[in-house]
């Protein structure tokens, strides 16, 4: 085995446990529990049997298992930043609504 | 009715000053927006007879500005003035441009550092910053101005119900010279004296604003 594999291995398993702690401190849905699990679990089996995505890899017609797995996160990265990003503008306007009808609570005509 | 809508975030070295200047040109309803201060910017304003609006955590100029747009149409104003807190204008300016804007039936004065010879600046930003930026304004908002960044204008009531600051930060300059060609509203630019203490916003400053301007155009 690989250093590298050792050590996604030690890091994936840390992450198993972070989930199903997050799940039994209750921040967690068990629909998340599920597929945070799940998705540990496929990444693991991914570090161990890296030829195990040369399938889906040829499926699609790219020539490595390992570069499929690159293209896939780097596309979900840009995607979830994305998300991040419209989600962080919302929570700025709604910070401002707050703020503004805190500023604007003692006077009574302006609400 | 006419207020005078001043955003403060820390200005207190400046803000009574500055408040008692308005007050000595005879205006009344001064409004100061304390933008979330961490210094002594709101017991002064009060101390010097301003009504004070607090923001509990700081939220940008535009959106002070917005906070002192809603208070003043919950008030019945007839027309603000949007003034800034660090001492750079001059109060006298206001009386001149509120009777012309009265006196023509405008709806919105435009500050202008350039239409007299008043206003000292430091020449990299009177010949490269702010020519730039009245480029890249007049390409994003579709209104050609003298001067693109400056913070003092009047708006009448009508401009006021019309005009919707979403831009908390910076860009919110920009973003009302949209809405005032969107709006199809009557405008005009006047001459007024701005007095420099300190720089300002440098390149640095006019390149996070088309930053805001083009992410603001993203989001919703």
């Amino acid at each position: 085995m690989l250093i590298i594999q050792i050590l996604l291995i030690i890091f994936f398993l840390f992450a198993l446990i972070k989930v199903v702690g997050r799940f039994l401190a209750g921040d967690l849905t068990k629909a998340g529990l599920v597929w945070w699990s799940l998705f540990w679990i496929v990444a693991a089996i991914v570090v161990l049997l890296p030829n195990s995505t040369a399938y889906f890899a040829k499926l699609v017609g790219i020539g490595r298992g390992a570069d499929l797995v690159v293209y896939v996160s780097l596309a979900a990265i840009f995607f979830i930043l994305f998300k991040l990003m419209i989600k962080i503008e919302s929570l700025n306007k709604d910070i401002t609504k707050l703020t503004r009808k805190i500023a604007l609570k003692d006077d009574k005509d302006s609400i | 009715m006419l207020f005078v809508i001043v955003p403060a975030y820390n200005e207190a070295k400046n803000i009574g000053r500055v408040i008692s200047g308005l007050f000595s040109q005879g205006l009344q309803n001064i409004i100061v927006v304390d933008d979330g201060s961490t210094d002594q910017t709101a017991s002064i304003a009060g101390a010097a007879g301003a009504i004070v609006l607090r923001h509990e955590v700081n939220r940008g100029q535009g959106a002070s500005l917005q906070t002192g747009n809603e208070y003043a149409l919950a008030h019945g104003v007839s027309a603000v003035v949007h003034f800034d807190a660090d001492g750079q204008f001059n109060p006298v300016d206001i009386a001149k441009a509120f009777a012309v804007m009265k006196d023509k039936n405008i709806e919105v004065v435009l500050g202008s550092r350039f239409l007299d010879n008043r206003s000292k600046m430091p020449w990299t930003k009177k010949y490269i910053v702010l020519p730039v930026a009245r480029l890249i304004n007049h390409l994003l908002t579709g209104l050609k101005l003298t001067d693109v960044h400056n913070g003092f204008r009047i708006l009448s009531r009508t401009a006021l119900e019309k005009i919707k600051i979403s831009q908390d930060r910076m860009a919110h300059n920009s973003e009302i010279i949209k809405q005032i060609k969107q709006k199809k509203l009557s405008y005009l630019e006047y001459p007024v004296e701005v007095t420099y203490n300190e720089y300002g916003q440098g390149v640095g400053g006019g390149i996070r604003i088309i930053w805001e301007i083009l992410q603001g155009r993203l989001t919703r």
